[in-house]
């Protein structure tokens, strides 16, 4: 990750929202850049604050009364300070963001057409002609078949994957410099995932834009993204590139994750292990490492300290929020690899036991 | 489409028929009061009545009245005679409908207005003071009784009784074409009173619906893509929670048109309501049914255009 170009940085970022139950720490200072037509793939489970992270970047957590501190800047302005105006000329425009269900965020009473038309027509000053020619092209290089009779079809006459091809579509209309992309595979058929993975990756190409690309699926991101942040509670646990994190994952949550989920490679025999437990409430977090109450290898005093987002020593750009020993977690995730249980894993490691703090 | 309309349209048919029938079960089959005897009046002999009864046909066989009355009806929209002024119901409802229509349509134009008003006005400050204010006087008046608020609006802004003298009071009503300004004058009065409940329905309604729109995955695409607010909300939220609104405006109008007689009595409006109540009065049971008759038919136009309009609203809904 180069400082001095990224297209978008975020510094520090919280998110808190007031509700009647108390504050829910949504964002709990996370920090991450993004370069120029890179992919940052951002995984965690619901509730983990992903996607509050990346609505708050476009500035539409500001309608709910969320309180937003720390810095996102894009292309060196600070979209945090931005006037409601200013974000409104960026939003669309310079980033763009597709969501989780197609169906549901076209609007069902609007064509096709008539939508990317309007998403064109605020940014450009162009005709409602030329709006709709560079709608019919947009449709083709998505993919959709026929655009020009296409494009006066309603949303509900689309299928699952031309519906979200749509949505890159009217994602893509200015071409952005940014496209957030919030589970864009989650609500369709395994082989239309691929098929809108392959589309996303294609567009990357012809057209240079950075993707954040927001997923509980590591496969997803497998494919995609150059480097990863995992977020958890909140937080960014662990941030690497793509690369190194499928390597050597050093979060005990990364492994959770890498774990319970099914691989071609793997045999057959190996059972999948899930993550013990459910995301912590966002109003009452747990003490020291909000990870420790499902965390296998956790020891007591993990429960009054909070971990800090740290380098590894020996590899560059990969940062872990863990209070284990580095050496520990090499040893367990090598016994995780090889197929082992937590609890094996954790009697072949042997953690010493901590004594219970006085 | 097409069939769909052509069977909803028979379907009106259909009930209009059975609304014939059961006005001439109440009206000459049910012992209510012989309209021979009746139509009499003071000059009541036995030969008089028995004139009338074969003039009338009445001395036929139910079922041949039935056949006589429904023949004409639909042949020339024949609604029979008043008893009281011996004047053709057709005619009298034909004179009454303009008043009535001005009433309505005016009153619908004023709801609509306000409640839709309001109600978007709420919804975006739902929870705030304004947003308590609007919705308590909603509910206050939902529950005032037209003929209340009629004369509580008289006794105030009344040109000749009222506490602050600005608007013609009852029974100055005059003819569009004839008076216009003075048509719209005297009706701006009734036509409160006719929209202020209905608009507090109308605004109570949009504001639910609205809040639940604005919370709706596209309207977040919306705001994704870097529209204003105001677009937002009267564009992308208004067109999906307007829905309910035009479902119920269509009804509300139509049965408006058949049962405004209570404005139409307090402010003393020509109207089709008025006709209904003075017959009432004089057991003019001819013209009773033939109003009866006729706010039935508006209830079903409305209904089978209410449904029409509802596949060209949401284009989800297409009817096969």
């Amino acid at each position: 990750m180069s400082t001095a170009e990224a297209l978008l940085r975020v510094e520090d970022l919280r998110v808190e929202f007031f509700t009647e139950d108390g504050v829910v720490h949504a964002v709990d200072g996370i920090s991450y850049e993004v370069d120029r037509g890179r992919t940052l793939g951002i995984v965690g489970e619901s509730g983990s604050g992903k996607t509050v992270s990346s609505l708050t970047t476009l500035g539409l957590t500001r309608s709910q009364g969320a309180r937003v501190s720390g810095r996102i800047l894009f292309e060196g302005r600070d979209l945090v300070a931005l006037s409601e105006a200013e974000l409104r000329a960026i939003r669309g425009n310079d980033i763009a963001m597709i969501f989780q269900d197609p169906l549901s965020s076209l609007h069902p009473f609007f064509k096709v057409g008539v939508q990317l038309i309007e998403a064109l027509r605020v940014h450009r000053d162009i005709s409602k002609a030329q709006a709709r020619a560079r709608a019919v092209e947009l449709l083709e290089l998505v993919g959709i078949p026929d655009p020009a009779s296409r494009v006066d079809a309603y949303p509900h006459e689309f299928s699952g994957g031309m519906r979200q091809r749509a949505m890159i579509a009217m994602a893509l209309s200015n071409e952005p410099k940014l496209l957030i992309a919030d589970e864009p595979t989650t609500a369709l058929d395994v082989t239309v995932q691929a098929q809108i993975l392959a589309l996303l990756e294609r567009l990357q190409r012809e057209l240079g834009m950075a993707i954040v690309m927001i997923t509980h699926d590591l496969g997803v991101v497998a494919e995609m993204a150059d480097d990863i942040a995992v977020m958890y509670a909140g937080r960014i646990v662990e941030r690497a590139s793509a690369a190194n994190l499928f390597d050597g994952p050093e979060h005990p949550y990364t492994w959770g994750l890498l774990k319970s989920i099914p691989a071609l490679g793997r045999s057959r025999e190996e059972d999948l292990v899930p993550i013990p437990g459910m995301p912590p409430s966002l109003i009452q977090r747990p003490s020291g490492c909000h990870f420790h109450p499902r965390c296998p290898y956790a020891q007591p005093s993990h429960a009054q300290i909070d971990p800090q987002l740290d380098p590894v020593a020996d590899r560059p750009g990969h940062h872990v929020a863990c209070l284990l020993e580095v050496d520990t977690r090499r040893r367990l995730w090598a016994q995780l690899r090889a197929g082992q249980l937590p609890e094996q894993a954790l009697a072949a490691v042997g953690v010493p036991p901590e004594q219970e703090p006085v | 489409m097409t069939r769909y309309i052509i069977r909803r349209l028979l379907w009106g048919v259909v009930l209009l028929i059975i609304v014939v029938a059961l006005l001439f079960v109440m009206f000459r089959v049910l012992p209510t009061a012989d309209p021979a005897k009746l139509r009499a009046g003071r000059l009541q002999s036995p030969k008089i009545i028995a004139e009338i009864r074969h003039t009338y046909g009445l001395d036929k066989s139910l079922a041949a009245q039935f056949w006589l009355y429904l023949k004409n009806l639909i042949l020339h929209f024949d609604l029979g005679f008043s008893f009281y002024s011996g004047a053709p119901v057709k005619e009298l409802i034909f004179n009454r409908l303009p008043p009535t229509l001005s009433l309505v349509m005016g009153g619908a134009i004023v709801w609509v207005v306000t409640g839709v008003g309001v109600g978007i006005v709420s919804a975006r400050r739902a929870g705030s003071r304004l947003d308590r204010a609007s919705m308590g006087s909603a509910l206050v008046l939902v529950s005032a009784p037209e003929y209340w608020l009629g004369l509580i609006i008289l006794y105030v802004f009344a040109s000749d009784i009222g506490q602050v003298r600005i608007f013609p009071g009852a029974g100055s009503y005059a003819g569009l074409t004839s008076e216009p300004v003075k048509w719209f004058e005297s009706l701006i009065l009734p036509w409160l009173v006719v929209a202020a409940g209905t608009a507090a329905i109308y605004a109570r309604l949009i504001r639910g619906s609205l809040i639940e729109t604005m919370g709706e995955d596209y309207i977040r695409t919306a705001r994704a893509k870097g529209l204003s607010e105001r677009r937002v909300v009267l564009r992308h939220g208004l067109r999906s929670a307007i829905n309910p609104i035009v479902t119920i405006l269509g009804l509300d109008i139509g049965v408006l048109l058949g049962s405004s007689v209570l404005v139409e009595t307090v402010f003393n409006i020509p109207g089709i309501g008025r006709l209904n109540y003075t017959a009432i009065t004089h057991a003019d049971f001819p013209i009773v049914e033939g109003t009866v008759l006729v706010a039935a038919l508006f209830i079903i136009v409305a209904n089978i255009i209410v449904d029409i309009a509802y596949a060209f609203l949401d284009p989800r809904v297409r009817y096969s």
